[in-house]
């Protein structure tokens, strides 16, 4: 599936929720699903800056697709990385440079996309296009 | 005067409002504290009315705004208890207030010297130090801590020497709330020479401290920690300290005379008040102290260690609750965890019910360290928050509780 049609299906998901709680609630289903990092990756040159609980991003290239893997402390962050995950892991370098992000305002977690909050979302986005844009040059 | 937390809560316009849909309860009162009408007021009728520059004028307004920055000079004199009003040097807080101190000691100390610092320290207070013994080759020793959060006073006497020329403790510690014997730290070091530092950024808003009782050499306190604005404190330096310690920053109002050859200083405080300063910070600074002690000091701490207590005992029946900091003597902060839920979760999702705590390491790593723990949640109370909050806070801390685990 493309970026674009992972966004959508997210976003339909997204919009069953009638309040935050679900939203969240759901968010942290997904963060505890998340596909775990092996633990010989979670080294401190891994860890995304900015973040209040310890996040840890590892990227590797497989048949020019780019595959991520996360972990975090706080399992909200988790839940977040997990969304994030599902959209842009297993995407060609390419594609996740050029994909946009407006899926973040329509399932309601812009607020979480704001630079002063300490939960490394927007450092973690730059993370996932900077792999891209060292591994498009490749 | 009767404590009437409902007519007290009519002065702060800030509770009024919503946050997430829901009543703002606010309990990151350490962090800083909600300012009162007649705070905001002070600053709008200076802006409104005198705003000039101070000292220098020969203008009516100038005057006035002089007198109005020197009468908070007073208050802060009267409040804290201090002998003479020069001993008080209007800071932009803390953290300058201790920086002026250290870059005052960079002259004094050599590499013989100690000075020891408590574990319970904000980084603030740890970091100028640091930079400190990197000029002059003076060593940091450590005050350790127990494991309800009080300093563990024993190793303070032993580390106590002839070679420890200062002493650095909070009045009460940011991260767990704990008091500290100021009093006999201070005498104790005095007994070998040493001088006393006491950061009360903590303490403010809840005890009023009598400095010359207390006999300590320097003191400082934030304004915003005490229901006035940021950017503005007060560092008190016994005289003969202060006359000891070069100026901190070159610039107008700090000078006697100047010619390319040679400067002389001003008279204390203006010596460490240089340039333009926060005219309207020291005002609102003196407003806030009026406004508490028209409660009355004695009030505000009864109220908020009721507050303390219902709360404490109340958190401690959710399971898996723990508190960080059971010192015997604290104020209203509890720092806390949830089993193995982090802060960070905690936070996030109290905020959605409108509750703002604060969560991570409060800015006192070597804590955290202490205690094996990467962070806490920190509830700390004001004497304008109540139990109904309190009650609030209990219940959305469950259901963060049962959807985070």
């Amino acid at each position: 599936m493309g970026i674009i049609e992972v966004q959508n299906e997210i976003v339909e998901e997204f919009s069953l929720f009638e309040d935050w709680m679900q939203r969240y609630e759901y968010m942290i289903e997904l963060g505890k699903s998340i596909e775990l990092i092996d633990p010989s990756n979670k080294v401190d040159s891994n860890l995304i800056k900015g973040c209040q609980s310890k996040l840890w991003l590892h990227a590797e290239l497989k048949e020019n697709k780019l595959i991520f893997k996360a972990d975090s402390e706080a399992i909200i962050t988790k839940g977040i990385a997990a969304v994030l995950l599902r959209v842009f892991s297993n995407q060609t370098p390419k594609n996740i440079i050029e994909a946009d992000l407006e899926f973040i305002d329509k399932i309601g977690l812009k607020e979480h996309l704001s630079p002063t909050r300490a939960n490394g979302l927007l450092s973690m986005i730059k993370q996932i296009k900077y792999y891209a844009l060292a591994f498009n040059k490749n | 005067m009767a404590f009437d937390v409902n007519k007290i809560r009519e002065d702060f316009p800030i509770l009024k409002r919503k946050v997430n849909g829901h009543p703002l309860v606010y309990l990151d009162n350490a962090a800083t504290s909600q300012k009162p009408r007649k705070v905001i007021d002070s600053i709008v009728d200076y802006y409104e009315n005198y705003n000039s520059n101070i000292h220098r004028g020969v203008h009516s307004i100038s005057q006035e705004a002089t007198d109005a920055y020197e009468d908070a000079r007073k208050k802060i004199q009267k409040h804290f208890n201090v002998q003479d009003s020069k001993e008080i040097i209007l800071t932009s807080g803390t953290t300058h207030s201790i920086n002026l101190v250290a870059n005052g000691f960079t002259e004094l100390l050599n590499k013989d010297d100690e000075i020891l610092i408590s574990e319970l320290e904000h980084h603030s207070n740890i970091v100028p130090w640091q930079m400190m013994c990197e000029k002059n080759g003076a060593k940091i020793k450590v005050i350790p801590l127990t494991n309800n959060g009080d300093l563990n006073y024993d190793s303070f006497l032993n580390l106590l020497s002839k070679k420890t020329k200062l002493v650095f403790v909070n009045h009460v510690s940011n991260a767990l709330g704990t008091i500290n014997p100021i009093k006999s730290i201070i005498s104790k070091a005095h007994k070998f020479g040493a001088a006393v530092l006491i950061d009360g950024a903590q303490a403010s808003s809840h005890i009023k401290a009598d400095l010359q009782e207390l006999n300590v050499d320097f003191y400082t306190t934030s304004a915003h920690k005490l229901c006035g604005p940021t950017g503005i404190g007060m560092l008190f330096g016994k005289k003969e300290w202060l006359n000891k310690m070069p100026p901190y920053q070159g610039g107008g109002e700090m000078i006697s005379e100047v010619t390319f050859e040679k400067t002389t200083y001003a008279d204390l405080p203006h010596k460490f008040e240089a340039g333009t300063p926060n005219i309207v910070g020291a005002i609102g600074f003196g407003m806030a102290l009026d406004y508490l002690n028209n409660i009355g000091f004695s009030n505000i701490e009864s109220y908020e260690l009721d507050l303390l207590n219902y709360a404490t005992n109340k958190l401690k029946e959710i399971p898996g609750f723990k508190i960080y900091g059971e010192a015997k003597n604290k104020t209203s902060v509890i720092s806390f965890n949830v089993g193995d839920l982090h802060s960070y979760d905690i936070g996030t999702i109290l905020d959605k019910f409108g509750i703002a705590v604060r969560t991570g390491q409060h800015c006192a790593q070597p804590v955290m360290d202490y205690f094996g723990i990467s962070g806490t949640v920190r509830a700390s109370f004001s004497f304008y928050n109540t139990k109904e909050e309190i009650d609030y806070f209990c219940k959305s801390l469950e259901r963060a509780i049962a959807m985070l685990s």
